[in-house]
Parts: C-alpha cells; sequence; structure tokens
C-alpha cells in the first residue's frame, strides 16, 4: 500500500435484500487527481460512493485512506478522515443562511461565531474561485449556488477528498464550465476528487482517469488521454451501442397545434410564460430549449390543462391539419380533454411526483389515465395488466413483477414505465419534459427511438431538453425560450450549439424579426 | 488496526414475506405477554397464567361478557372502518369521535320525537338514514375547507369533535328525563320503540352482523372500484391526480362524506343497538381508538377485525384483574401499554432489519 493512493476500496460488497449492488468492487483514488466514477443507472456508483462518505456500511471489503485501513461507520467518521460527499439532493436547511448552514452540525459551542465563518467561507472561496454569499437564504438560491455552497461546506470542514454525485444533471453548460474550473483549481490545490457521472464528454474533458461500473461490478479503469467515448460505452454498457441519433425528414408535416399569445403568471403574480405563440406539426420533433425555469414546464402544463393561462391565451387543437376543425385546449382539463377523444400524452418533468403514483404497482399506474373508460362502478384490471406486461416486454423494463411498485424501479425503468404507458395510449401530440434526464446512455437512446418512432407515426412530438447536442441531433425544430419568452425558432439541422446557447442566455431585440422554420 | 465494525446495523427492509412479518407479529405478542408476566410477578407476587386467565374471563368468561365485548369490538371496527378512506387519501380525520356522536344525536332524536308515531322498522330506517347525513355533514365541513382554502384537516376535523361534544350536552339537557338528572336515560324503555331488534335471541347480533357487513362493503370500495382507485391516487399524490384529471376537491369531500357517514353509522349503532341513551361519552373515545385500529391494520379493513378485537378485549381483561386481584386502574393500564408497545413495535422490525456485528465473517475475510 503506497502512499500514492488517497482512497484504495478493495473487494466492497454491498447488498439490499436480496439485490447485490456492489459485488467485490476496487476502486483507487490518486492523490491530486480528478477521477470519474462511470456508469450506468443501478451500477452501483452512488452505494459505492456512499460508503465511503460513511452512510452505508459495507457488508464486506476493506477501505483504505492514505494507505491505513479504516473503518467509516458514519458520515462523522467520514470527516474526520477528511472525506466529504456532495450528494445529488442537496441537504441544506431552506430558511438559513449560508454560513449558518455551514455551521450546521459542527461541533463547537452554542453561539455561532457568524463572522468567524463567513472570513473562512471567503478564504475558502477567492482560493478556488467560488461565489457565495455567507449571508444569503438558501430559498433565494438557485440550484448553482446550492451546489456551491455544498461543495464549500465540505471544504469548510476540512475535505481533503471530495466526491461529487452527479454534480451538472442540474447545471446548465455555463454552469458546468464554472465548476469545472473550480474542481481543477481543486486539483491543483492538492486534493482527491471523485465525480460520478454517466456523461461521456463530461468524463473526457474534466477527469484524468475514469473507473468503470457494470451492474454492481468494477469492470476496469483508464486514464482518461488514452479513452475515448466509443471504448467507455462498450466498456459501460457491455455491448456496443450505436451512438447516432437517427433524425428523418418530416412526412407531411400537418399543423396539428397552434400556440397564440399563450400567457401564464404563476400564483405570485409573476410572468412565467409571456405571450407565447408557436405552431406544432405533426409528423415533427419540436424541440423547446432554454435554462431552467424560463417556462418549459408552464408550456407543457397549459396545453395539458394543468396551468391555468391569463385571458388573451389560445392553444387550437387541429387534428386533421390547419383546415380542419380546431378545439380550443385552453380552460379545459386532462379529463375533459380525454373525454373529446384527444390524445394528448404527457411526460412530466417529475416522473413520479406527477406522471405515476410511486406507491402504486406497474399495473395500477397504467390504469392512471384509462381507469375511467369502462362502464360501471368497478375499476378494469385485465387491459391494465396486460398492458404493463407490454410495456415491460417491449421496453425491457427490469422489475421483479408488474405488481412491484415503481418507486422501487431504478431510474430509468421508471421513466421507460411512464413513457411507456404514454405512448400506448396512441397519442396525436406527444409532449415530453427531460425524458432522459437522469437516465444512463442506453436507456436514453431508447427513449430518442421512441419518439423517433412517434415521429415517424405522424405523432407531433415536443422534446423539452436540456442536453444541447442531444437536441440538435433529434429535433426538426428548436424553439429556443428565454426568461418566459419565445426567443427564436430554429431550424434544428442548421443551428449550432453556440447559437442556440446564446439565444438561451440573450433576449432578441423584440422589434426584429422572429426567425420562421 | 482500529477495526471496530458498528455493534449493530439497521437497514430498511426493501420487501417482507407475508409470512415473516406475521412471525414477528406473533413473536412480539408472546414477548409482551412474557415482559407482562415478569412485571406482574415482580410487583404483586400474582402467578401471571392466573391473571392472564382471568384477563381471558373478562372478555369472553361468559356469554353475557363475549357479547358485550362483541357489541364494543363491532362499535370499534365501525369507527375504524370509517377511518379506512379518509385516511388512504391522507386526510388525518381525527374528528370520529364528534362524526360518532353527530350520529348518535340524530339517532336518539328520532328515537324520542317520532317514538311514539311511528312502527319501529321506519323508525330504525329513519335514523339510519339521518345518523348518516349527521355524520357526513359533520366530515364534509372540513373536506370543503380543506378542499377550497386547503386548511388543516387535522385541527379542523379536531374542533369539530368539540363543538359535537357541546351540542350533545345541550341536547342531553334538552332531553332530560327525569328531570335533573343531567341524563337522558333509556330512550323508550318501555317500548323499546326505534330499538335494534335481536336476532336469535342475541341481542347484540344485528350489530355485529351489520359492522361485519360494512367492513367487507368497505374492503370492496377501496380497493375494486374506481371512486377507490381516486382515493388511493389522490392519497399518494395530488399533482399526480390532477394529471390523471381527477378532480382533487371533489375525491376530497366525498371520501369525507363517506368517512363521516360510516361513523356516524356508528352513533347510530351505539345508541340504537347498544346503549339506547345518548351522552357526551356515547362516543367515549373510541374516536380516537379507533385511529389506532386503522393505522396498525394499514387500513385493511379485514385485519382491522382483528385489531378492534385485541384492543376491546384487553380493555375488559385490564377491568377484570384490576377488580378480581384488586389492583387498581393503573395497573391493568401498564399491562395494556406493555402490550401496545410490543405490537407497535413489532412494525419497526418489519420495516427495517436489524443485524448485529458478524466476528467469525470478518475474520475470515483478513486471513484471506
Amino acid at each position: 500500500m503506497t502512499d500514492q493512493f488517497a482512497v484504495r476500496m478493495v473487494d466492497i460488497t454491498k447488498s439490499f435484500g436480496s439485490i447485490l449492488a456492489n459485488n467485490k468492487v476496487y476502486l483507487e483514488l490518486r492523490k491530486g487527481e480528478i477521477l470519474s466514477l462511470l456508469g450506468e443507472n443501478g451500477s452501483g456508483k452512488t452505494t459505492l460512493m456512499n460508503m465511503l462518505s460513511g452512510i452505508y456500511f459495507p457488508d464486506d471489503g476493506q477501505i483504505y485512506v492514505n494507505g491505513r485501513e479504516v473503518t467509516i461507520a458514519s458520515p462523522h467518521d467520514a470527516y474526520r478522515l477528511g472525506i466529504g460527499m456532495v450528494h445529488q439532493h442537496f441537504k441544506l436547511v431552506d430558511v438559513l443562511t449560508a454560513a449558518e448552514n455551514i455551521a450546521l452540525g459542527l461541533p463547537g459551542g452554542a453561539v455561532v461565531d457568524r463572522k468567524a465563518i463567513g472570513r473562512k467561507v471567503r478564504d475558502i472561496c477567492d482560493r478556488y474561485g467560488f461565489v457565495v454569499d455567507p449571508d444569503k437564504k438558501i430559498y433565494d438560491m438557485s440550484v448553482s449556488e446550492k451546489q456551491t455552497l455544498e461543495i464549500v461546506k465540505t471544504l469548510y470542514r476540512g475535505a481533503e477528498i471530495l466526491i461529487l454525485d452527479e454534480p451538472t444533471a442540474v447545471l446548465t453548460p455555463q454552469e458546468t464550465e464554472k465548476l469545472f474550473a473550480v474542481m481543477r483549481n481543486m486539483r491543483n490545490d492538492g486534493k482527491s476528487i471523485i465525480i460520478i457521472t454517466h456523461k461521456l464528454n463530461e468524463v473526457l474533458e474534466i477527469s484524468d482517469r475514469v473507473t468503470v461500473l457494470r451492474k454492481g461490478e468494477y469492470i476496469g479503469d483508464m486514464d482518461t488521454a488514452k479513452a475515448d467515448a466509443r471504448a467507455l460505452t462498450d466498456m459501460m454498457v457491455g455491448r456496443t451501442v450505436t451512438l447516432n441519433i437517427q433524425r428523418d425528414e418530416p412526412v407531411d408535416p400537418q399543423r396539428r397545434l397552434e400556440i397564440r399569445n399563450l400567457t401564464v403568471k404563476d400564483k405570485e403574480g409573476v410572468t412565467r410564460l409571456d405571450d407565447i405563440s408557436l405552431d406544432v406539426y405533426a409528423g415533427e420533433i419540436l424541440g423547446v430549449a432554454g435554462i431552467s425555469g424560463c417556462g418549459q414546464k408552464e408550456l407543457l402544463e397549459a396545453v395539458a390543462g394543468l396551468q391555468p393561462t391569463q385571458s388573451g391565451s389560445s392553444v387550437k387543437y387541429r387534428p386533421t391539419g390547419p383546415e380542419g376543425p380546431a378545439e380550443e385546449l385552453i380552460g379545459q382539463n386532462p379529463r375533459t380533454i380525454a373525454e373529446k377523444g384527444i390524445r394528448l400524452a404527457f411526460v412530466p418533468e417529475d416522473r413520479l411526483g406527477m406522471g405515476l403514483v410511486a406507491n402504486m404497482t406497474l399495473v395500477g399506474n397504467m390504469m392512471l389515465k384509462e381507469y375511467r373508460s369502462g362502464k360501471g362502478p368497478l375499476v378494469e384490471r385485465r387491459h391494465p395488466h396486460e398492458l404493463a406486461e407490454q410495456v415491460v416486454r417491449e421496453l425491457e423494463v427490469v422489475t421483479p413483477s408488474i405488481d412491484t411498485p415503481v418507486r422501487k424501479l431504478s431510474g430509468g425503468n421508471v421513466q421507460k414505465v411512464l413513457v411507456g404507458r404514454e405512448i400506448a395510449m396512441g397519442p396525436t401530440v406527444l409532449m415530453s419534459a427531460y425524458a432522459v434526464r437522469g437516465l444512463d446512455i442506453n436507456t436514453s437512446y431508447t427513449i430518442y427511438k421512441l419518439l423517433n418512432e412517434q415521429k415517424k407515426a405522424g405523432v407531433a412530438v415536443i422534446y423539452v431538453g436540456e442536453d444541447l447536442d442531444v437536441l440538435l441531433q433529434l429535433c426538426d425544430r428548436i424553439a429556443v425560450l428565454c426568461g418566459g419568452r419565445l426567443n427564436a425558432i430554429l431550424d434544428g439541422r442548421t443551428a449550432t450549439k453556440e447559437q442556440v446557447g446564446y439565444l438561451m442566455t440573450n433576449m432578441k431585440d423584440m422589434s426584429g424579426e422572429e426567425a420562421g422554420a | 488496526m482500529n477495526n471496530h465494525e458498528p455493534l449493530i446495523h439497521i437497514a430498511r427492509r426493501s420487501s417482507i414475506a407475508w409470512w415473516k412479518a406475521w412471525l414477528i407479529r406473533l413473536a412480539s405478542a408472546v414477548l409482551a405477554l412474557l415482559v407482562c408476566a415478569l412485571f406482574i410477578y415482580g410487583l404483586t407476587n400474582l402467578n401471571p397464567v392466573k391473571v392472564y386467565a382471568a384477563m381471558w374471563e373478562g372478555a369472553f368468561g361468559t356469554s353475557r361478557r363475549m357479547w358485550i365485548t362483541m357489541r364494543d369490538t363491532a362499535i370499534l371496527l365501525c369507527i375504524g372502518v370509517g377511518l379506512a378512506p379518509a385516511f388512504m387519501m391522507r386526510f388525518w380525520n381525527v374528528g370520529a369521535e364528534g362524526q360518532v356522536l353527530m350520529g348518535g344525536c340524530a339517532t336518539a332524536a328520532v328515537m324520542i320525537y317520532l317514538g311514539r308515531s311511528l312502527p319501529t322498522p321506519a323508525l330504525i330506517a329513519l335514523s339510519c338514514v339521518v345518523s348518516v347525513v349527521a355524520g357526513a355533514l359533520w366530515g364534509i365541513v372540513p373536506a370543503v375547507f380543506k378542499a377550497r382554502w386547503n386548511t388543516n384537516e387535522t385541527l379542523f376535523t379536531l374542533m369539530m369533535n368539540y363543538i359535537a361534544i357541546q351540542l350533545t350536552c345541550f341536547l342531553v339537557a334538552k332531553w332530560e328525563s327525569p328531570p335533573g338528572s343531567n341524563s337522558v336515560g333509556i330512550i323508550n324503555q318501555r317500548t323499546q320503540a326505534g330499538w335494534l331488534p335481536s336476532l336469535m335471541g342475541k341481542q347484540y347480533l344485528i350489530n355485529v352482523i351489520l359492522v361485519l357487513a360494512i367492513t367487507a362493503l368497505m374492503y370492496f370500495y377501496l380497493k375494486y372500484t374506481k371512486q377507490g382507485y381516486e382515493i388511493s391516487v389522490v392519497g399518494e399524490s395530488e399533482n399526480t391526480a390532477r394529471y390523471a384529471g381527477i378532480s382533487v376537491r371533489r375525491v376530497i369531500v366525498r371520501t369525507m362524506a363517506l368517512s363521516g357517514a360510516v361513523c356516524g353509522l356508528s352513533g347510530f349503532i351505539a345508541v340504537a343497538g347498544s346503549s339506547h341513551t345518548i351522552s357526551a361519552s356515547t362516543a367515549g373515545g373510541r374516536g380516537f381508538t379507533a385511529i389506532i385500529v386503522a393505522w396498525m391494520a394499514k387500513f385493511n379493513t379485514f385485519v382491522m377485525i382483528l385489531i378492534a378485537l385485541l384492543l376491546v378485549f384487553l380493555e375488559k381483561g385490564a377491568v377484570q384483574i384490576a377488580s378480581q386481584f384488586g389492583l387498581n386502574d393503573y395497573a391493568s393500564n401498564a399491562v395494556e401499554g406493555i402490550i401496545l408497545f410490543f405490537l407497535l413495535g413489532s412494525e419497526f422490525f418489519i420495516q427495517y432489519s436489524v443485524r448485529f456485528r458478524s466476528h467469525g465473517h470478518r475474520k475470515e475475510a483478513e486471513e484471506e
């Protein structure tokens, strides 16, 4: 055991009930390096890191920190060893300030010396290039600020070894760049960093080495310099995956949704969507780009009948093209929309909180939208049962049975259940929000393929996404939202990433011409 | 190497076989009896077996005692069943006490005012209906406020209890008989007008049959009907319910009307089928005890039968040992408390698995 390793984890095994989450996993982290921990959903990355940070205790195996075998029985032990973890879900108290959150759980007297903390926080920030206001309340912070604070918190407690669990999942491209710059500063200062991710381009960009897990087992590690996306994907998935998204020319696109002057204000009266006018065509995929909270959610929910709108707003649904009859969707709710025979599929951002019922079985979730259809007061279970079996079979959902509550499935499988149900209704309009967020490569490509199939079948598909590369490869047109306003509609085949990124953050002059498709 | 693995490990179980869960419950019941035995022996030097026998005696010793146990179980069960739909919807209805009282008052009113003019079958049908309406009304009020203005239903239903209690006191004073007794006395004692009839010579058999029917119906309603499905969805997530096109407001009001109605019906059974009088203690705290029944049964109405029976058995047994051995109420309350503690505690071991450090295993790993 040489001292060059900050951490070595040997033969780590951990099971939850009958599920083997980690099986004799090996991991080494050298001092002063950034290591990517790469793997698909459910490959055991987070479990492994939770054992390093004292949240879980391994069933078997040894952990060495700086060459010494250690026992990490609690997060407190981990801190003593200089290990700090930033979780995907932030652990901050909303009503307290940044400095107070840092002070929480620290040993010391009853009095919090805010000034001293503030000073030390500023020291850390200056050293690595963070921007944190110690007196700002958490509820006033953006996601990126909260994440920064979490990192500062671990550094404040003297962490030499940092674990970041999918830190970029919630960040915009610009914020990701900032984070990476800070990570490089920390590395140059001698910190050792593990970053959990399943985004290959990030692995290649930020890390020195990469360790790959697959289905709870250690597959191997390699220097990033020698790796490429192809090789890493193969290691991660275990077989060759095509990394191309196919984009066919839309066949006979007919205008199906006419969104006119759509304006949405939230409960506080803040304008979330400002006078959006937009057409959606059957047989095409319309991408919606924008930094988070720019009205994407409100746009989809307004069409779905879930969002109160301001007067003057209109969404016309034309099942048979621009000359055919139209149905006004504004002022309706999901029930009345369904009763009119409009098959509007919606894959919301919040899968378990809106699209599915977490504690219900697959069968129970399959009937969420159709349970009303049968006659009489009793629910019909045969069809949902068949549907659940069909979705499991066709989308290769990994589940113990169709009678398992969906909350017990991994993120990717949850999404497959949701998308599978929505597609099974034979939609004419399919809206999806962040359909691949948190999903691994394999599942993501399955979703892209499904969306393309729907497009081919003449469905009007709306795809709200955050990965600009994917938007540019998948979508026929891209609507760029900026602060609740429609900034531009670009042709997906000619637009560039820089162009979209720029339009996401810089409102064009409103008097200028609106780029049509 | 300072290598201490923590002594015990607590981990959430992902699932547990049903027989294992019941084994744990059984073990906890046995353990509870053992601890009670030690407690009884240690404090009173009585033979615990005799004490247990006395408890059994108190609850089931004679035919009359058994029927009283059945009667009380039926009412407790009926209230628990009434709470089930509300709790499934995550609507914390702690107002059963008031809903029962309102049902009881409605029944008493019918018996008192119409006792002379209507035949008993009509009286029973009418009091059944008005008690259901009264209970439902008491349930709908907090539901409407919750649905419209998102008020806190726990506080609201709790406060509705006090209104119901005061209202009952007012009615008792109004219906006082004989004057000055500050009680209503047995209503229609001579004519038995409006009383639930005896079946096959058993006075309370009809109560039991009625409640078992309600129990089965409620099970079926929650599990197999569209409305039952809506209740589950609203309870899990209002957002999902709206997404699915379910009118959350309507489901809340409808479900609470049902919950209150069944509780009101319990009041009807308590008055027309059991005490034949009304007082502020007609509900007697059972509106709250029923919360335990509903929760311990995880809202499965059939399991509630067992829980309700157990609780009533403990209560009757405790009264018996208090009188038979000259112990005061506290001793029997302690026994009741110990048993409940273990039974509720067993749920922890069903939810979580506890493992102890394994020395041998660890050494093996080091030798390798």
